[in-house]
């Protein structure tokens, strides 16, 4: 018996269900909107009659195909998910002792968040980096700094995610680079980078070219890795920024794979075999606080990309079916008021994320709205989800809410308006046009808008913003971090010695190269690579890539 | 700061008289009138183009482009971005900066955005005073940029010296923009997206159109229409543009431009009488009192023929026989009287 | 035609992150502004540069990029360099509270963190305007 609606009768509306909607006409309800934060109004209760599903066919087993229920047979009781908080900031000396003391604590991955110069592809003694270097992460600009970063730690056995996209394939170079002066072989270097450029345009805005090119140098990153770094990450294709400024789930979702689907395309087009690449790409998503829709689009994420690239792109390897992610909590739900409060969030945002078999996961710290986190409140939020790992039941049981009438519900739901963004995509001509257009853009804006107003006039409560609200006056009783401006005048520093000390011509030769490449079409990450060992830096070559192809120019959407 | 100071200001070429003479102008600032008496010798050397076109048609990215295509050929460029206001609240969101962000760097561009202000009126007559105060501030080409929806907008380019009117392929632009009469005011017409499917198709019904509009007006000696295929996207075309609109300018001067400019200068003068007239009007009478009026079972009529009363009654007094409008008093607002002599 | 008052929201620095800065300018429309939105990635120079080309009564800087001690000023200095050191200078961002006492009292207008209610972003900047034009007129 897979068929769950076995137990209503079509179409029939049972005598319990007479009783209760009796009784509930009846009843007297709270002054509240029962929708969720994405604006979906909710029924008050779940039934037999609200799902129409195939269990085989449309939940599988764990494992199996459509991998509604998860991407492995064992799910938690073979690995638990690996706990990886983002890290980074000030200078590389200064991560790399973070990462050090992450490690000691029990984290299993390492996580990179840069300083804006070097997300956009600026050194920094630019004149544009003024005030930021190490502000927000690290600051990277050549493979010395890279070397600090990595230094003492074994990057054979470490997987490293770094966030970073418009000039990820520069940084996956001088991480390529780095590894191996450690003396580590390519090949078995593990990690992610997120490398995805479309939701730059969409939401988040740190990119260094167009989309064409941009789209170029990914497929080159795609073909150099499947042949030399096979374990790494290509590419994390990012629902979480668009989520973060202002999306509703079932457009973080629909733009996330629809994004994902655009990869694939390209990289199809490039000659390359939908089998030889898609099994390396990764996903990475939001855990808002809608705890169950959250659940149901993670649910949801995974059997639509199965369906579509077996039945769409042809793709023979399970391993390409199958969507494996990494989740961060969400960064917007928390609030500077009462932060303390955001444990409590991060935690249910985080048990979420396990419910819907996430692979990897980020929890936020309570502090983030104020500053970067201190280390006392980066512990709390990795301690949160060893406690969700080690004292409760959940990671037992593989998708312990599949079959739930509501869980089910919603997961068809999102599904359905995922495709009807597909199609509005589709009808503009794809993602890219769709992104010139502003289509996507105005769509997230619109939804920000419409959150924040809620939140405003009370239609959307906040604990502690428009409800319990205490008094402001008191001072957060919470340390905040700082960074020492000492850092930007040591990374000016460093980046003069470099240049001096250097071979001057052989840095002239690579980054002369990169230009060549740029024009005949050959692989870019190889050069990238080279002209890292001979200590270009990033903003050189980031230079070189802006000058040839032209710098990104956002189109107007208010 | 005094009417003739900031004139003075603006002519020793400080951009932040020219920046508050162009707010002045928006404001209908007592001072305006005087300010613009001090620059006005100085006005009438820019070369004014209006850009308008269906919203959509990329007019924004072309000006971008053709701001660059002038620079590169020499010229100065002032531009006004008009952008319609929300006709609920009054406020209004300029975005067409972005597009033309690095001109910003540019010392040889200036950029100024301005509301419709949509339901007040005078958003003409600030517009042309904007354009006069660019000129005088010695700006080789003076562009003006606006959605070619509404009077007010449509008054606006009307009063530039050459009218360029952008479409795209696509959504049956180009045959609405022939029914809105779009035509009639094009100096210069733009297929934009020309890389675009359907753009071939345009160039050619608008061809079609400008051939028979010159057969309807056989034997005058009219100018010939020119349509650029352009793709500001591409960057291509936006020369053939320039060169588009500085044949029409050798037209025009070969022909009576002093004739064509003083044309749309009265234009501006009944702009400046009716408002100054609706000012000091609506400054007598509000909404209420109109109401309460109407109340009374009068028609609208009734109404407006007491409120007239006094004007009209002075007229009938002062006679025809006088042709000079008589010496304006200054300090009035959006007086231009000063400014319209010639 | 009343005068509006006129805002430039402005987001300089590297920082992408534009869904404040979007939410309250459309915000500020909706109380009757005239808004001018530069787009992302500004150096002080081109805000403070269209600021005067437009000629704004206000300028609102919207920055998380933890930079806000160092951008503050230099937009300010370069807005002083235009002649155009009279234009309200306010913002927000992730500003820790600290900072934004540290920058109120060097004279910047007031700083909003995060979680402040648009709406009285739009009413400050609604009072302080009518006060500095009331001043104004009695001065004149």
């Amino acid at each position: 018996m897979s068929d769950i609606k076995l137990a209503a009768e079509r179409g029939k509306v049972s005598d319990a269900r007479k009783v209760w909607e009796e009784a509930f006409q009846k009843a007297r309800l709270r002054d509240a909107e029962f929708t969720t934060i994405s604006g979906a109004s909710l029924k008050p209760v779940y039934g037999p009659d609200d799902v129409d599903l195939d269990h085989d066919r449309d939940l599988g087993y764990p494992g199996t195909f459509p991998f509604t229920r998860g991407p492995h047979p064992t799910m938690y009781r073979g690995r638990l998910w690996t706990m990886r908080q983002f890290a980074g900031f000030g200078s590389a000396q200064q991560t790399n002792e973070r990462f050090k003391f992450l490690l000691d604590h029990g984290q299993t991955g390492l996580s990179v968040a840069f300083d804006f110069p070097t997300l956009m592809g600026y050194d920094s003694d630019d004149e544009v980096s003024l005030g930021e270097v190490g502000q927000v992460g690290v600051a990277i600009s050549s493979l010395a700094d890279m070397e600090t970063l990595m230094s003492g730690i074994p990057m054979d056995r470490v997987s490293t995610s770094m966030t970073i996209n418009g000039p990820a394939p520069i940084l996956l170079a001088f991480y390529i680079a780095c590894g191996e002066k450690q003396g580590v072989d390519p090949a078995k270097l593990r990690g992610t980078v997120q490398n995805d450029i479309l939701k730059e345009y969409q939401a988040q805005h740190a990119w260094l070219v167009g989309a064409e090119p941009a789209l170029r140098m990914i497929t080159d990153v795609m073909e150099y890795c499947s042949e030399h770094v096979p374990l790494w990450n290509t590419i994390s294709i990012s629902g979480y920024h668009i989520r973060e400024a202002g999306s509703t789930a079932a457009q973080e979702l629909a733009f996330t794979l629809a994004n994902g689907m655009e990869y694939v395309r390209r990289g199809v087009a490039a000659g390359m075999d939908v089998d030889a690449f898609a099994p390396r790409l990764s996903f990475f998503f939001d855990a808002h606080l809608d705890f169950f829709e959250e659940i149901a689009k993670f649910r949801a994420a995974r059997r639509i990309w199965a369906r579509k690239l077996r039945d769409e792109f042809g793709a023979k390897d399970p391993r390409s079916w199958m969507i494996r992610f990494h989740t961060q909590t969400a960064g917007v739900s928390l609030t500077a008021q009462q932060p303390e409060n955001n444990i409590v969030r991060t935690a249910l945002e985080a048990l979420s994320a396990v419910l819907g078999g996430t692979q990897s996961l980020h929890t936020n710290s309570m502090d983030e709205t104020l500053a970067l986190p201190t280390e006392k409140a980066v512990k709390i939020a990795l301690r949160t989800q060893q406690v969700i790992a080690e004292e409760t039941e959940v990671a037992h049981v593989a998708d312990p809410l599949a079959g739930s009438y509501f869980v089910e519900a919603q997961t068809k739901r999102l599904e359905d308006e995922a495709e009807a963004y597909f199609r509005e995509i589709e009808k503009r001509g794809g993602v890219v046009p769709a992104i010139e257009a502003g289509y996507i853009q105005r769509e997230i804006h619109h939804s920000a808008l419409a959150y924040q107003l809620a939140v405003e006039k009370g239609t959307k409560k906040v604990v502690g913003v428009n409800t319990y609200v205490e008094a402001l006056d008191a001072k957060p009783e919470i340390d905040i971090l700082r960074i020492d401006p000492a850092v930007e005048e040591a990374q000016r520093a460093g980046l003069v010695a470099l240049r001096g000390k250097r071979d001057a011509l052989g840095a002239r030769r690579e980054l002369d190269a990169i230009r060549e490449a740029c024009r005949s079409g050959d692989n870019l990450l190889e050069r990238f690579i080279a002209a890292a060992h001979a200590y270009c830096t990033l903003g050189e070559i980031a230079n070189v890539l802006r000058a040839e192809f032209g710098e990104y120019k956002e189109p107007m959407i208010l | 700061m005094t009417g003739p100071e900031i004139a003075e200001r603006l002519l020793r070429g400080e951009l932040f008289a020219l920046s508050r003479l162009i707010s002045w102008a928006e404001n209908a600032h007592p001072a305006f009138a005087d300010a613009l008496a001090a620059i006005y010798p100085r006005v009438g050397k820019a070369w004014r183009v209006g850009v308008t076109g269906p919203p959509g048609a990329g007019k924004s990215s072309l000006s971008n482009e053709l701001v660059a295509e002038l620079r590169r050929s020499g010229s100065t460029v002032g531009v006004l971005a008009i952008d319609p206001s929300s006709p609920f609240t009054g406020g209004a969101l300029l975005g067409d900066r972005i597009r033309m962000e690095e001109r910003t760097k540019d010392t040889g561009v200036f950029i100024r955005s301005m509301a419709s202000r949509d339901g007040h009126g005078g958003l003409a007559r600030a517009a042309v005073d904007a354009c006069d105060v660019m000129d005088a501030f010695g700006f080789g080409t003076v562009l003006v940029e606006t959605v070619g929806v509404g009077q007010s907008e449509y008054d606006v380019v009307a009063a530039t010296d050459t009218v360029v009117v952008v479409l795209c392929p696509g959504a049956g632009d180009g045959i609405q923009a022939l029914k809105a009469g779009i035509l009639e005011v094009a100096d210069v017409l733009v297929v934009n997206k020309s890389d675009l499917d359907g753009a071939e198709q345009l160039m050619l019904d608008l061809e079609d159109a400008l051939r028979l509009r010159s057969i309807r007006r056989d034997g005058e000696n009219s100018w010939d229409v020119p349509v650029v295929a352009c793709s500001s996207h591409q960057g291509t075309g936006i020369d053939a543009l320039r060169r588009a609109i500085e044949g029409h300018r050798a037209w025009l001067e070969t022909r009576d431009l002093v004739g064509m400019r003083s044309h749309k200068r009265v234009q501006q003068v009944r702009r400046i009488v009716r408002e100054r007239l609706e000012d000091e009007l609506w400054g007598r009478h509000d909404d209420g009192s109109l109401e309460s009026s109407l109340r009374a079972s009068r028609t609208p009529y009734d109404v407006a023929h007491e409120i007239l009363e006094p004007v009209l009654s002075s007229i009938h007094v002062a006679g025809t026989g006088r042709a000079e409008a008589g010496h304006a008093e200054s300090g009035h607002a959006g007086s231009g009287h000063k400014g319209v002599r010639s | 035609m009343a005068r509006k008052i006129r805002v430039l929201i402005g987001k300089p620095g590297l920082d992408g992150h534009d869904r404040g800065a979007k939410t309250i300018a459309a915000v500020l429309r909706d109380h009757g502004m005239e808004v001018i939105y530069t787009g992302l990635h500004q150096t002080p120079g081109m805000i403070a540069e269209t600021a005067l080309q437009e000629d704004v009564d206000v300028v609102g800087l919207s920055i998380l990029s933890g930079a806000h001690m160092t951008l503050f000023p230099r937009v300010r200095a370069e807005l002083e360099k235009r002649g155009m050191g009279h234009v309200l200078l306010t913002g927000g961002g992730i500003i820790p509270q600290e900072d934004s006492e540290a920058l109120e009292k060097e004279g910047f207008g007031k700083l909003f963190g995060p979680g402040t209610r648009t709406e009285d972003i739009a009413l400050w900047i609604q009072s302080t305007m009518e006060d500095r034009w009331k001043n104004e007129e009695i001065q004149a």
